[in-house]
């Protein structure tokens, strides 16, 4: 019980740092945040090679094996697609 | 030590996201949040321990599920990311998202099963946040599916709406909550596993159907969400703290972003997602066409339309996704420049839900070199079409409808809008008279000051540039 309430306290913190980190973005960087924010849901990819330690069975192999694929490409293809598009931003300033 | 890494794993990615709230910081900010996430993985990997504090040995099995994981991923992720086309952005989210949840829904799953291979008993502390992660995550996935196929063109934009909808979806959303009531009274035992990710999954599917194609940048903000929340919900059953902080992180945004986007609309959350917006209400359509057949709609040439800008002092262009679709943005800044060279003001009014996504247009206008300085927002911008020339609507229908502040019966009635009908004069590049992408007919086009200019928006511009050269 303990480590639940541990772990509730994190969330809550951790929702009012979102909300007070993100609410001043610009609208011209919504979609690169969108984006940005979607690579770092793909966090789960920690958990997911945590279970995959942890699995024995066949059936929990290829599913960790699964999970850890879904899970990277959405950290990787998030971040790198958002640095594609904060890129064009960023030479449209140079100009 | 594992902890203590997590946390400087979490910081890097809050000063990352911090600094993406500002165009001078956000490459830096984003490589701050790469390396961040970079830590956690390698931290998971190497340092990971059990439940009594024991380093975890990686077995040669649990190395060859993670490498093949990580070297797919990264390879499907490096591709994607270098080929999706900046048009296709918000399905290519979408799709992410989806991705996300089902990884959360999964590490869920097979911790559980982890647990029943090794006899320990599970808590309600653990089975309740891992039902929570199947539900969200399941939901994410499948919801997001519908979206990227809606997005991608795959199935139709409008709404899907049959008899018995809500009930239906409050039924299923009733038996998902009973499989999870199950699932934490058994949580070792697969079958009420099954019976949830079945029951999130039709539940992620039916209730993205019912909502229409000009909602979907909410909807893909609210899943954002969702994939944070699954993400957090994992990181109580593993009991890690980098997965519940930086879940609860993308949760936040998420709903921010949602919120926004449903005032843009001035709609509330539960109308976008229980409305069934933008369907055809019955005999709406056939009187719809009647008014736009009895209002008299003035056609131009390109040609007419580069004489009339030739002239003008200031001009207003309102870039809505058709012309991005018709990838006029490069043309389109050409013939701006064509424009300022002749002495004449030009600017860009950019609709709070132009595009398919929050900011979508900004990033689309970035990348056909639009400067920023010319890029305005809605309410900086609508005191000004009174004192335009021309106001240029390329591919933007609905955020341009002087119905959304006349009409109460209109479907987009309260909607703010772009005044684009008070400049001298309007012209609205469109394909035909079809609906938008919300399905409803335009005033606009059959007024005094409008003068239609039909075909395909980068022809159109390209054609109005060679008449800008030859005046």
């Amino acid at each position: 019980m303990a480590e639940l309430v541990t772990a509730l306290t994190v969330f809550a913190l951790a929702v009012f740092v979102g909300f007070e980190v993100i609410t001043k973005v610009p609208p011209t960087l919504h979609t690169p945040l969108m984006s940005g924010s979607n690579a770092i849901s793909g966090i789960t990819m920690v958990g997911a090679i945590i279970v995959c330690l942890v699995a024995s069975s066949t059936l929990t192999l290829v599913l960790g094996a699964l999970a850890v694929t879904l899970a990277t490409v959405n950290v990787v293809g998030g971040f790198l697609v958002t640095h594609r598009m904060l890129a064009m931003f960023k030479s449209r300033k140079k100009n | 030590m594992e902890n203590l890494l997590y946390l400087l794993s979490a910081c890097l990615l809050i000063v990352g996201l911090k600094m993406l709230g500002s165009p001078k910081t956000a490459v830096r900010g984003h490589a701050i949040g790469a390396v961040g996430m970079l830590i956690a993985a390698a931290v998971a990997l190497l340092l990971s321990q059990d439940g009594e504090g024991v380093r975890l040995e990686i077995s040669r099995n649990s190395l060859i599920a993670i490498g093949v994981g990580l070297i797919v991923g990264t390879l499907v992720g490096i591709i994607v990311s270098q080929k999706v086309q900046m048009t296709a952005m918000p399905q290519m989210v979408a799709l992410f998202n989806g991705l996300g949840g089902a990884a959360s829904a999964l590490v869920a799953a097979i911790d559980l099963f982890n647990k029943e291979a090794a006899n320990t008993t599970v808590e309600p502390t653990l089975s309740v946040p891992a039902a929570l992660s199947v539900l969200i995550g399941g939901v994410t996935l499948t919801g997001s599916t519908i979206a990227f196929a809606k997005l991608q063109g795959l199935i139709g934009g409008r709404p899907l709406v049959y008899p018995l909808q809500k009930t239906l979806n409050l039924l299923l959303l009733l038996g998902a909550v009973a499989s999870c009531c199950w699932l934490v009274s058994d949580p070792l035992n697969p079958a009420p596993l099954y019976c949830l990710a079945g029951a999130a999954a039709m539940l992620g599917v039916l209730s993205v159907l019912p909502i229409g194609g000009a909602d979907m940048p909410v909807v893909i903000s609210l899943l954002n969400s969702y994939s944070g929340l699954a993400a957090s919900a994992a990181g109580f059953v593993l009991g890690n703290n980098i997965l519940i902080i930086a879940g609860s992180l993308v949760g936040a945004s998420g709903l921010i972003l949602t919120k926004i986007m449903c005032k843009a609309m001035n709609r509330s959350l539960a109308n976008v997602l229980f409305g069934a917006f933008g369907k055809a209400p019955e005999g709406a359509a056939e009187t719809g066409k009647a008014e736009a057949s009895s209002g008299t709609v003035k056609s131009g040439s390109p040609e007419d339309a580069a004489m009339i800008l030739d002239s003008a002092g200031l001009v207003i262009i309102v870039p809505g996704y058709g012309m991005a679709v018709a990838q006029a943005q490069h043309a389109t800044r050409e013939m701006a420049d064509l424009l300022q060279k002749n002495d004449c003001e030009v600017k860009y009014a950019i609709h709070p839900v132009a595009g398919r996504m929050p900011g979508h247009m900004n990033v689309l206008l970035a990348e056909a070199d639009v400067p920023y300085e010319q890029l305005y927002d809605m309410d900086q911008i609508n005191s000004e079409f009174a004192q335009a020339d021309v106001a240029l609507v390329i591919g933007a229908n609905d955020v341009t409808n002087p119905a959304a502040k006349t009409d109460p019966s209109s479907p987009i009635y309260g909607m703010p809008i772009l005044d684009v009908e008070n400049a001298r004069t309007v012209m609205v590049l469109k394909r035909s008279m079809n609906p938008g992408f919300a399905g409803v007919d335009n005033e606009l086009y059959g007024r005094d000051n409008t003068m239609m200019i039909f075909g395909d928006a980068k022809d159109t511009v390209t054609r109005i540039v060679s008449g800008l050269k030859d005046l």
